[in-house]
């Protein structure tokens, strides 16, 4: 193991981390407003599928991303119809969504697989560009990668400083509160799930389009279901989020690095680590979470009559 | 203040009960219906030619019908897995993680005691199984009982980690000479056996004999009563004397145990041979039936039938007319959206 | 206090012939009522007379089924919390619309109408400390709100209401959490905006509150208004008459039985402490006694540690120190369902919530505190007979009706309440925790259960009675303890002190000897 393999980790750690920080990011907004979103990795497939195609069709990256944000988007609020309007059980509703998000990923994406697209222009950082070509292509980010801290400084003055995040937050904690100073629980949830939906299709057309550029059926491994857990461990806090994306994804491309370095020890077993990793975090986390939690976080909100 | 008289009779109930019941599911499958055919014109399909095939592959001759039960015994185990959670509140995601984990124990046990007679080694069988699930779903259990981790979180993220453990074992240990993907063939003592001339097994029966004690256990037992009790309000079945714990833990690794029952069916029956990644979302087949049909036994032996049926006529279909399986995630998706939007029709029992 | 009204004939809001029906109840029966400028309107009734409801109509929680609502005597709809707002009406209601996770700052923002979309945190402080300073309202608006007492919470929900723009409030049942101290503060804060031109409507039950500070009074009785008047124009029997249909019988003097002394005590708890999370108080260094054959009663405004004491007994909550000692044996670890075995019965304070499962049936319901008792075969069958004949009696015995196979959800909250009553004490507790037993009750029931607790004691039990009511625990107690910020203040026999005196104690002031009874 030598500086470059350790850079490598980084870059790599950075790369698939930034597409799992956009579904954490949209997936705080979802649980400040009360809602488990647990069709994310649903909609991160179709939003993957969909703007990859849009990609491929019109050899326009930006165009293809922007039909994955939309995407998501809308595929949240079939989640809202259910959960919002319809009252039903949120995390029965996500898995349902996962589902229908196999299916209708799979469907859309068969005739694009394998397909070559025109890549994002990646970027060096300035600075960098006297270092031997190796160590400056690993530090090449494409514009959305460049974006996301910012958007996650975004997020946090959304949620804090506005008075719609203010709103937003009251219907997370008490649905009944906010409804009682006038907002309407239904409407804010759906403009969350919106707005979060757009997020998670940003990370997933980061997936597809900028750091893949692929499509496969599953192709989003179960980043959906790590963005739910990461959210309770970054306390509901986006700039929490930050940490928690890097951690997660550094250990994916650390116990790759493992592998390819010749560790004799299983592949299949340090696949596994990232997930261990996250269960452990979430259960070291857990005697706190009470504490933290939006009070309202799963419960459905009946109006008063 | 004037208070209105509301009689409500047990016959009543009952009977509205199963009013309710016979509704739900022929409208249910009549929505099935009408959407598989709108998804195959929209694929350019002849719909009606499409179902005439399906009928006749597998309702319309004996060996078909059998095959219908065959692929229907693995997801009412785990329909069952995901039902019996439910009544006391947990939603238990992981079914398929619990499969794998007991077709693993399973094989290792059809492996290491190869010379053992089948009425010794069946059961032995069908005990490691139930013991590999059931531990995998300790843990997600356990943590809830602690009050440290959400199950529904746990269980899908072990479900990630199972199937490389299984991978793990026959790569590195079992796997037969020839192919690195599977382990050798099983012996015929550990293989359950088969009945009327077709690939139907001795685990249907086992999963309708389940399915009678949960319906039995549910309707009549005081542990029936306590976990309706605890699933209709926790708190208050906290406060009433009830041992949450205790119940939160056991039904757990019950679900988990039959799920892992449903793995070792599978490699035992339908296979003989653990092959890696052998599931194709079994267990979360069963979570949604089990979600289709509210967690009622009659339902879900009705709704994992009819699954069964798409299954099979998803399969056909992308034989013949070359339509993706997916289509069968987006149908069943889809109608799980319907039951769960609870249009009036679908209103009645809430759990 | 100020007898005149407002000089303004015109009254500010006027609700006409006003019906409003529920599922098993008329809430509301064609009412009318009035409210004028500058004028405090005492809006008085029983538990359960439909004023809270009329009020609720008022701000727009609730439709009304018929009849009209005129802001200076121009109809106009409110069909939301948001249109009462805008016509300016506020409501503080008795449990607060805040958010514990939020500072005050936040919670005030959230209501204000006019914030802008990206707000200042100075800004809004500096609007919120201008009206503290006017009205005498205060409280930091940094401090998170979980934090704060309960008099300094309902500070903010005025000062939410002041800063909205409100200029008529509703209060219901305002004083239910404070002590007399922080009554009297209140009270001048409301004389403060009445002088300023606001119309305040006074909701209570409380006859001493409604003549210490209303002008005008309306009389609400099982939704129907009984009367309305100046407040010179009433007196204690005019609005007793008024709010109830008949003369409640007096209770009985009892009979108190002496308790040897060398028996062991029922409950023994040794400096028991407990940890809460978040406003909830938390108790400390508790000693307390209960031999069988009493009835220990426990004063203190609600919050101050009244529910942990009963869940520490029950076993919901695990003391960090300390030890309970149940007829005589260590019980201090132990799960409920061993202590619910052992003879212990718990009313708690909410029946919907905290003792029944909503959608099972009430026969179903019945049984889940005693499953071992009515299982056969090992459990696999229960024995639904011995259950209905069981229930049935004490059903008799206290004069409770309510049928077996209707459920939870569809009962009145009187009728849930006697339903959690009826299985509590059917089987002969032999330590029995009720909190707010009679909370929703009506006259007779709540004469029925207190006698049913006294043939308790007279049946050797131990009871803890923990109640809002101070003349219920007057009447009943054998001994009194003062529960304040979860330490027990002082114990005393009733016929040693006075109310004045216990009040004081509830809110940890001290008694001077000056103080009248």
């Amino acid at each position: 193991m030598n500086l470059l393999s350790v850079l490598g980790v980084l870059s790599s750690a950075i790369f698939s981390g930034t597409s799992l920080l956009y579904v954490t990011l949209g997936e705080t907004i979802h649980q400040r407003s009360g809602i488990v979103n647990l069709g994310l990795e649903g909609i991160m497939l179709v939003s993957a599928a969909t703007g990859f195609a849009v990609t491929c069709i019109s050899r326009n990256p930006y165009l293809g991303i922007f039909t994955a944000m939309i995407t998501g988007g809308l595929m949240n609020m079939i989640l809202g119809f259910l959960i919002i309007t319809r009252r039903a059980n949120q995390l029965a509703s996500g898995l349902a969504l996962m589902f229908f998000g196999f299916g209708l990923s799979a469907l859309i994406g068969k005739p694009y697989v394998g397909t070559r697209i025109n890549a994002l222009p990646r970027i060096s950082i300035p600075g960098l560009s006297n270092l031997p070509l190796l160590y400056t292509s690993l530090f090449k980010f494409d514009i959305l990668i460049i974006l996301v801290i910012p958007i996650a400084f975004l997020i946090w003055w959304l949620l804090f400083r506005t008075r719609w995040g203010l709103g937003l937050r009251a219907v997370g904690e008490n649905a009944t509160t906010a409804f009682a100073s006038g907002r309407n629980p239904f409407v804010i949830r759906y403009q969350a799930l919106f707005l979060g939906g757009m997020l998670a299709g940003l990370g997933a057309a980061h997936l597809s389009i900028a750091y893949t550029m692929n499509w496969t059926e599953y192709m989003t491994a179960g980043k959906g279901f790590i963005a739910v857990a990461l959210v309770i461990f970054s306390k509901w806090h986006p700039l929490r989020a930050i940490i928690g994306a890097l951690l997660f994804s550094g250990a994916v491309a650390f116990q790759l690095l493992l592998q390819s370095s010749g560790v004799q020890i299983s592949p299949f077993l340090l696949d596994t680590i990232p997930y261990i990793l996250t269960l452990l975090v979430l259960i070291a986390w857990g005697g706190t979470r009470k504490q933290t939690a939006p009070a309202g976080l799963g419960r459905i909100y009946q109006s008063v009559e | 203040m004037v208070i209105k008289a509301n009689p409500i009779t047990k016959s009543n109930q009952l009977f509205q009960k199963l009013l309710n019941h016979a509704a739900r599911y022929i409208l249910m499958i009549l929505m099935v219906l009408l959407l598989f055919g709108i998804i195959l014109l929209i694929s350019g399909k002849d719909p009606i030619q499409s179902f005439k095939d399906i009928f006749i592959s597998t309702l319309g001759s004996r060996y078909g019908f059998s095959e219908v039960i065959v692929a229907m015994t693995p997801i009412l185990i785990t329909a069952l897995a995901v039902a019996l959670p439910s009544r006391i509140g947990l939603i238990n995601v992981g079914g398929e993680g619990q499969l794998y984990m007991g077709a693993c124990l399973a094989t290792w046990g059809a492996l290491t005691f190869n010379t053992w007679p089948s009425w010794a080694l069946i059961p032995l069988m069908i005990l490691l199984g139930m013991i590999g699930g059931g531990l995998w779903a300790f843990i997600p259990g356990y943590l809830k009982s602690l009050g440290l981790a959400n199950e529904t979180i746990t269980t899908l993220l072990l479900n990630s980690v199972a199937p490389k453990i299984v991978a793990f074992f026959v790569f590195g240990f079992w796997h037969s000479p020839m192919d690195t993907n599977k382990t050798p063939n099983f012996v015929p003592a550990a293989r359950l056996p088969n009945f009327f001339n077709s690939r139907i097994d001795l685990s249907f029966f086992i999963a309708v004999v389940l399915l009678a004690i949960f319906w039995f256990v549910m309707r009549y037992t005081r542990w029936g009563l306590e976990m309706r009790a605890i699933g209709g309000n926790p708190h208050a079945a906290k406060r009433n004397g009830l041992p949450l714990n205790k119940y939160w833990i056991t039904v757990m690794c019950l679900g988990g145990a039959l799920a892992g029952l449903a793995g070792m069916a599978q490699v035992s029956g339908y296979y003989g041979v653990l092959l890696v990644n052998f599931s194709r979302g079994l267990g979360y087949m069963g979570f949604l039936i089990s979600w289709l049909s509210f967690g009622d036994p009659i339902g879900i032996l009705v709704t994992s039938f009819v699954v069964s049926i798409i299954v099979s006529g998803g399969n056909l279909l992308q034989l013949t007319r070359g339509i993706p399986f997916a289509v069968v995630n987006i149908l069943l998706a889809f109608t799980l959206f319907v039951v769960l939007a609870r249009p009036i029709i679908f209103a009645g029992k809430k759990k | 206090m100020s007898i005149t009204t407002g000089a303004h004939s015109i009254p500010i809001v006027s609700m006409r012939g006003i019906t409003k029906s529920f599922p098993n109840v008329l809430a509301n029966d064609d009412i009318n009522f009035d409210i004028f400028k500058s004028e405090t309107h005492a809006l008085l009734g029983e538990n359960g007379a439909g004023k809270s409801t009329l009020m609720k109509i008022l701000y727009g929680f609730y439709r009304e089924d018929s009849g009209e609502i005129l802001l200076r005597n121009k109809p106009i709809s409110i069909k939301s919390p948001q249109d009462a707002r805008y016509y300016q009406i506020g409501m503080v209601f008795q449990d607060f619309t805040q958010i514990p996770a939020f500072s005050v700052l936040e919670n005030i923002a959230l209501f204000l109408p006019d914030l802008q979309p990206v707000y200042k945190q100075k800004e809004v402080e500096e609007r919120i400390t201008e009206i503290a300073e006017r009205y005498g309202l205060h409280v930091d608006p940094y401090a998170i709100v979980s934090k704060l007492s309960i008099g300094e919470q309902q500070k903010v929900e005025i000062l939410k209401l002041l800063l909205s723009d409100a200029k008529l409030l509703i209060l219901d049942e305002p004083t239910r959490v404070l002590a007399p101290h922080e009554v009297d503060a209140l009270f001048e804060v409301l004389d403060n905006l009445r002088k300023d031109g606001y119309a305040i409507i006074l909701i209570t039950h409380k006859l001493k509150e409604v003549f210490a500070c209303s002008d005008r009074i309306t009389v609400l009785r099982e939704g129907k208004v009984s009367g309305t008047m100046l407040r010179p124009e009433a007196n204690e029997k005019i609005l007793i008459r008024m709010m109830f249909s008949k003369k409640l019988p007096k209770l009985q003097k009892i009979q108190k039985i002496d308790h040897k002394t060398e028996d062991v005590p029922i409950l023994k708890l040794t400096d028991i402490e407990t940890h809460s999370e978040r406003n909830a108080v938390s108790l400390k260094k508790i000693n307390l006694e209960i031999f069988s054959g009493e009835i220990v009663g426990v004063a203190g405004v609600s919050g101050n540690g009244q529910k942990e004491l009963g869940d520490v007994i029950l076993g919901m909550d695990k003391s960090v120190a300390g030890e309970k000692l149940l007829f005589g044996k260590d019980f201090t670890n132990c799960a409920i369902g061993e202590i619910r075995r052992n003879g212990v019965g718990f009313i708690p304070e909410n029946p919907l919530l905290m003792a029944s499962t909503p959608f099972m049936t009430v026969l179903e319901n019945m049984v889940l505190t005693n499953t071992g008792r009515y299982s056969q075969h090992g459990g696999f069958k229960i024995d639904w007979q011995a259950v209905k004949t069981d229930y049935q009696m004490t059903q008799e015995e206290l004069g409770f009706t309510f049928p077996f196979y209707s459920i939870p959800k569809s009962l009145s909250g009187g009728n849930l309440q006697k339903m959690v009553i009826v299985r509590e004490m059917t089987h002969d507790p032999r330590l029995l925790i009720a909190l707010y037993i009679t909370r929703g009750l009506d006259a007779q029931s709540t004469i029925a259960v207190h006698r049913a607790l006294l043939k308790s004691r007279e049946n050797r039990a131990g009871v803890l009675l923990i109640s809002e009511g101070l003349e219920e625990l007057f009447t009943l107690s054998d001994r009194l303890i003062v529960l304040f910020k979860g330490e027990i203040v002082d114990t005393f026999k009733p016929s040693e002190t006075t109310m004045y005196k216990v009040g004081h104690l509830m809110t940890g002031a001290e008694v001077h000897n000056g103080d009248q009874g």
